[in-house]
């Protein structure tokens, strides 16, 4: 069942969706442009594929449902999501995953700026996102759990791994990281460790994933080394009014 | 009516900007299509365009785009105009009634060429000139506003959704090679005509989402140079500030934004030695220019097209350029929906000013 979103407001749009999956497990909605909430709260079990840009807060609160987008996100892609899986053919704007809470996202280009804001983690809830290329500034910032995987592909010359002050205030969870990134531009928070076995064979299955998904080579990934960046304390700000 | 700082309405704002490098003309249409796309980005409180290279067959006269309060304000200030301009022509806007805006001011425009007596007896330059009489009307004459001026372009804004300006001022009849628009949705502020985006002074036009922290900080540091902050809203300090910078210091686009959005002095202390004495040089001698706050900034001229973020990247702006043209907007969709396959398609960072220069040849102003 195929929707036309092209100029149509985002609250009719939405509608026609949650219409379509009532009665059936997926839905495809073509020519959007700029369209927000779309596939807001998914359930598991439902998938959503889109065509196009979409707009702001793409698939926030996902709820266990799959949404695949064809084409560029914009801001707040996958806020405060509980769960499910969002991949994206193409790039996204700001604030990437804020505040995710469970699931995994996929992208196969870059992101900007704020990916994996607050990211967060309870349990068995661990939330990851994966990114192809490169992140801009404030990476993982305030990130209390969950795993980032960054994985440099593609890069230009002069193009960096990440922007300025990556995992500022980050007190939980980890990032992997591929090949060279600019150090300078770590919060001094920051511990960069080795990869455990365990964190190997976690960083496997996400490349794998990303790898189906995306039609890039996993040897030739694998082999350059990664690194990870986890906090060095969890209270970074402890000291920074008064000290306690 | 109450206005700016008299009422608090807490909210964010779209900004779209499209320039064909080589003077190309682009209908208005085009550019009310791209912000008319983030709708939502505005409540209807204020919305406006910049169009440059609209009054070719008046290029070389000042075009004064003006709100009058009352017949009273209008005959005050005109007074003023002709005894400092020659005035070539005057009439109102050309606007149509349309239910969506409505109370607004009377709208005038004049085409007119600085009185070289009086310029030259008060020793001051053409641009120096036109910005104190400027400056003196917008605080001295209670009840005209003149919202813009400057050479073949013109600034027209109003209390409304920026696609609903467009359709009042009849934007489809005009062709710019730049174009800048805004949809407001005040911060802080109630809306009101002068309030509306673009700010201007002479052919500097800015377009704004955001708020400035360092308002005050920045409004102290430009009224020593003559400036006034008279539409009671932090976006006007960038216009005058630019104005200061490029006009006074002669700093080209790309400094001028360094010194807007400096790096913190850790990011300066890390950087190679040249880059170091550059970005000390400018914190030391501008510190009262610097922008602090979220914001992402459009900056229209006669010289180009400037874009900036603030350095922590607070405001979402997304670039792309196709063949001649650079397109800028708040989201990628609002440039997609008029050029719907980009040759080049990215985020503007927080640390990187675009500047996109004009490059057909400009008679330089003096």
């Amino acid at each position: 069942m195929s929707i036309t979103a092209a100029l149509r407001r985002y609250e009719e749009v939405n509608d026609e969706i949650q219409q379509v999956l009532l009665t059936k497990q997926k839905a495809v909605v073509h020519e959007v442009n700029g369209q927000r909430y779309l596939g807001c709260a998914l359930d598991a079990g439902k998938t959503l594929e889109i065509h196009g840009t979409a707009g702001n807060d793409l698939a926030c609160y996902l709820n266990g449902g799959k949404i695949i987008l064809y084409g560029n996100g914009q801001d707040a892609l996958g806020n405060t999501m509980g769960g499910g899986e969002i991949i994206v053919h193409g790039h996204t704007g700001d604030a990437l995953g804020y505040g995710m809470r469970d699931g995994q996202i996929y992208i196969r280009d870059n992101v900007c700026c704020r990916g994996g804001i607050h990211m967060k983690e309870f349990r068995a809830m661990k939330p990851v996102l994966v990114i192809g290329e490169n992140a801009g500034s404030f990476l993982g910032e305030y990130m209390s759990g969950g795993t980032i995987v960054l994985l440099g592909l593609h890069l230009k010359r002069g193009q960096k791994l990440f922007g300025s002050h990556c995992a500022s205030g980050m007190h939980g969870g980890k990032i992997f990281v591929r090949g060279t990134f600019p150090k300078e531009h770590l919060s001094p928070n920051i511990k960069v460790v080795s990869l455990s076995a365990e964190d190997q064979k976690e960083l496997e299955k996400y490349v794998k994933n990303y790898c189906r998904y995306f039609h890039e080579d996993y040897e030739s990934i694998m082999k350059k080394t990664f690194k990870k960046l986890i906090p060095a304390t969890a209270r970074p700000y402890a000291n920074m009014y008064i000290s306690n | 009516m109450l206005k700016e700082g008299q009422v608090r309405i807490p909210a964010g704002c779209a900004i779209a900007a499209i320039i064909d490098r080589k003077g190309g003309l682009i209908n208005g249409s085009e550019i009310i299509k791209s912000i008319a796309l983030m709708h939502d980005r505005s409540n209807g409180l204020g919305g406006g365009f910049a169009a440059y290279g609209i009054y070719p067959e008046h290029k070389d006269a000042y075009a004064f785009h003006i709100f009058y309060d009352n017949a009273e304000a209008q005959k005050k200030c005109e007074e003023f105009l002709f005894k400092h301009f020659n005035v070539d022509e005057a009439e109102r806007i050309p606007t149509k009634k349309i239910p969506a805006i409505k109370n607004g001011p009377d709208i005038w425009r004049y085409f007119a060429r600085v009185n070289r007596v009086r310029m030259r007896n008060a020793r001051l330059d053409e641009g120096e000139y036109v910005v104190q009489c400027v400056t003196r009307v917008n605080d001295a004459y209670e009840g005209a506003y003149i919202f813009s001026s400057g050479k073949n372009m013109g600034c027209f804004k109003a209390v409304g959704y920026p696609e609903d300006v467009g359709a009042f001022y009849m934007l489809d009849k005009y062709d710019a090679y730049l174009w800048t628009a805004h949809g407001r949705f005040p911060t802080n502020t109630p809306g009101w005509w002068g309030g509306a985006h673009p700010f201007n002074v002479l052919d500097w036009s800015i377009v704004h989402n955001g708020e400035i922290s360092s308002y005050d900080a920045n409004r102290r540091y430009i009224e020593q140079f003559g400036y006034k902050c008279t539409m009671q809203t932090d976006t006007e300090v960038i216009t005058y500030l630019f104005d200061h910078l490029m006009r006074h210091h002669g700093l080209p686009a790309n400094v001028a934004a360094d010194v807007l959005t400096a790096p913190e002095w850790d990011e300066i202390d890390r950087m190679s030695p040249e880059k170091r004495e550059y970005f000390t040089a400018l914190r030391s001698i501008y510190s009262g220019a610097l922008v602090n706050g979220p914001f992402s900034v459009i900056l229209g001229s006669g010289k180009g097209l400037l874009a900036i973020n603030d350095r922590l990247k607070l405001r979402s702006l997304t670039a792309a350029t196709k063949g001649d043209r650079a397109y800028f907007a708040s989201e990628e969709s609002a440039i997609r929906i008029v050029c719907p396959n980009p040759d080049k398609v990215w985020s503007v960072s927080g640390a990187d000013p675009v500047f996109v220069p004009l490059e057909i040849h400009q008679k330089e102003e003096s």
